[in-house]
């Protein structure tokens, strides 16, 4: 039985992973307005891979950085035919991308054995200092979201970010000003596909075991979630809604619930409802992304 | 040979049943310029509720349980675009495909609830089915040609030869010119919304009816009519029929070599090969706008 102590902990690694899922997700969607549903494949890509090669023997630092290039590898290939095309289009194949990701995940059973899951993955490991219990994994996920955090805001608040949001508003209108937008785009989807590359890896070292049904189309929805209640653009907002909302959904679990009531189909209503109403009455986020606003040149004023 | 020719067969019952759904999300691509990926979900909506009415408690005749599933979905459909598209229709583009994805898990929820998650089927009495030449097809399968076929010379006629369709091909066309031409696009969006939403609950219906019945057929049911549509040109009805039955044919063929686990994983390889090579599609025509016919 573990104690309240141990679940707590348990619950901020958990916190640390989503949370580097969601910044990723928020460089995707929030800034650059890009629709990818695929995000739970790029998650298990970087789960899969670094969990394979740490097992066969690979230090886990390298096997991470495996399962982000991969991640991130896949993110250019889908990124190549769709982000040419109108946003639609980037929906459904990184849509479909989950699918074949999580068919991947379920009938390569010879490499990834299947819906029997991998077992007995190595804890991660750093410079020969062992990760192997939830206490001593949370100071590796605490520096990895705060490494990718401090990542995503320097991105946002450069030359880059402000293409990326401009694209988000008006992509003609940034075109019009000169920008290959379509380099943008495929770079924001590469950087936060590695980034959730990343996630993936930290949880198959910390759990030790995955299987396909930690990679469902679910997951991106409740990333989703996060995003849009937390305030799209916002990396402060989507950490906070993490915490919120992973806390909320590991809360749900210890709620009696009637035996005719399936826990996960009521979790999913209830969080599909919200995400509906907060769409449509709170568009921007319960923290919404600060309007930058450039002091105007004064002979242009004048102009 | 005798297995092609059999395998050809069953691609185009496939095929049959994803022109049908695929008509539906084409319908209301051309309308509002956006996926709705609700799409599958509201078509397993409708192959359940057709269950509900025919076996559990109701008992009533299968035929009109489908007619009358086919009515409650298109109300079902009218409902959600009216509840969560309609208030975003200017919002940023992000907007509705998020509230559509919600409302696509909204729906899988509450069937989960309601039904269970568990494979269901409809337990049609097993009849003997025919040998046509060296092909085999059952009962059920002819009937699921022959409805579809029926749909779609509706579907034709509806949009060809009456004001409606008139009404609706100019919305799809340019909404603001149809709103100045005085038509309340408002109502003819929610008559697409209806005419799709019907026509995906026979397609989720007879999915059921061939195979069997799941809260999660919704899903692939909405990327493969995606696929479909891709495939035949966005926005082009004829083109999604077509699509569909090249889907359904695909699929089946590719059983041929490859195991049938993967299986559906054929619809999104083409689905994006077709984005490489032609994103118009077979139909769409090049740098010009898709439209309704």
């Amino acid at each position: 039985m573990p104690s309240e102590l141990s679940l707590v902990v348990h619950l901020l690694v958990i916190i640390t992973i989503y949370g580097i899922l969601s910044i990723a997700l928020n460089l995707i969607m929030g800034v650059t307005g890009l629709f990818n549903i695929g995000h739970a494949a790029f998650y298990g890509i970087g789960a899969y891979t670094s969990a394979l090669l740490a097992k066969a023997g690979v230090p886990w630092f390298f096997a991470m950085l495996a399962g982000v290039f991969l991640a991130g590898l896949i993110a250019f290939v889908t990124g190549i035919p769709t982000l040419r095309l109108v946003g639609d289009y980037l929906a459904v194949v990184t849509m479909g991308l989950g699918e074949i990701a999580r068919a991947v995940f379920k009938n390569w059973i010879s490499l990834t054995r299947g819906p029997m899951g991998l077992p007995g993955i190595p804890h991660a490991s750093l410079l020969g200092f062992k990760f192997d219990t939830a206490e001593k994994f949370l100071l590796l996920g605490v520096i990895s979201l705060l490494l990718v955090y401090i990542i995503a805001e320097r991105l946002l608040h450069s030359p880059f970010g402000r293409v990326l949001k401009g694209i988000r508003e008006d992509e003609t209108a940034v075109e019009a000003l000169g920008k290959n937008t379509y380099r943008f785009k495929i770079w924001a989807l590469i950087i936060g596909s590695g980034m959730a590359g990343l996630a993936g890896s930290l949880f198959a070292h910390y759990i030790t075991f995955i299987d396909p049904s930690s990679f469902v189309m679910w997951l991106t929805f409740f990333i989703f979630l996060i995003i849009m209640l937390g305030g799209p653009g916002n990396n402060l907002g989507a950490i906070v809604a993490t915490v919120v909302f992973v806390s909320l959904r590991e809360g749900l679990r210890f709620i009696s619930l009637p035996e005719w009531l399936n826990p996960a189909a009521l979790q999913q209503l209830l969080f599909g409802v919200l995400l509906i109403i907060t769409t449509i009455f709170v568009p921007r986020g319960f923290i919404p992304e600060r309007k930058v606003t450039y002091r105007r040149h004064q002979d242009h004023a004048e102009s | 040979m005798e297995l092609f020719a059999q395998l050809l067969v069953n691609g185009l019952i496939a095929g049959a049943i994803y022109a049908l759904a695929a008509v539906g999300y084409n319908m209301v691509y051309g309308a509002l310029k956006f996926i709705n990926f609700a799409h599958g979900s509201v078509a397993m909506v409708g192959a359940y509720i057709v269950l509900a009415l025919a076996l559990s408690g109701l008992h009533l005749h299968l035929v009109f349980a489908f007619c009358l599933s086919m009515v409650l979905t298109a109300l079902l459909g009218v409902f959600i675009e009216r509840v969560a598209y309609r208030p975003l229709r200017r919002a940023p583009k992000l907007a509705p495909l998020t509230t559509a994805v919600a409302a696509s898990f909204v729906l899988d929820a509450a069937v989960m609830i309601i039904f269970g998650a568990d494979i269901k089927t409809f337990n049609l009495p097993a009849r003997r089915g025919f040998q046509i030449g060296p092909v085999y097809i059952t009962p059920v399968q002819c009937i699921i040609i022959v409805a579809s076929l029926f749909f779609m010379a509706c579907l034709y006629f509806l949009l060809t030869h009456t004001k409606l369709g008139k009404a609706i091909r100019a919305v799809a066309d340019d909404i603001s010119l149809a709103e100045i031409s005085g038509m309340n696009s408002d109502l003819i969006i929610s008559v697409v919304f209806a005419i799709g939403s019907a026509l995906a609950a026979a397609s989720g219906a007879l999915i059921g009816m061939d195979a069997n019945l799941q809260p999660t057929m919704g899903f692939i049911i909405t990327v493969k009519a995606f696929a479909a549509v891709v495939l035949g040109g966005l926005g082009n009805v004829y083109g999604a029929i077509v699509g569909g039955y090249l889907i359904g044919i695909a699929e089946n063929l590719g059983v041929w070599y490859i195991p049938p686990v993967w299986k559906d994983t054929i619809a999104y390889g083409i689905l994006i090969l077709m984005l490489l090579w032609r994103p118009a599609g077979i139909f769409g025509k090049e740098e010009t706008r898709a439209t309704v016919l």
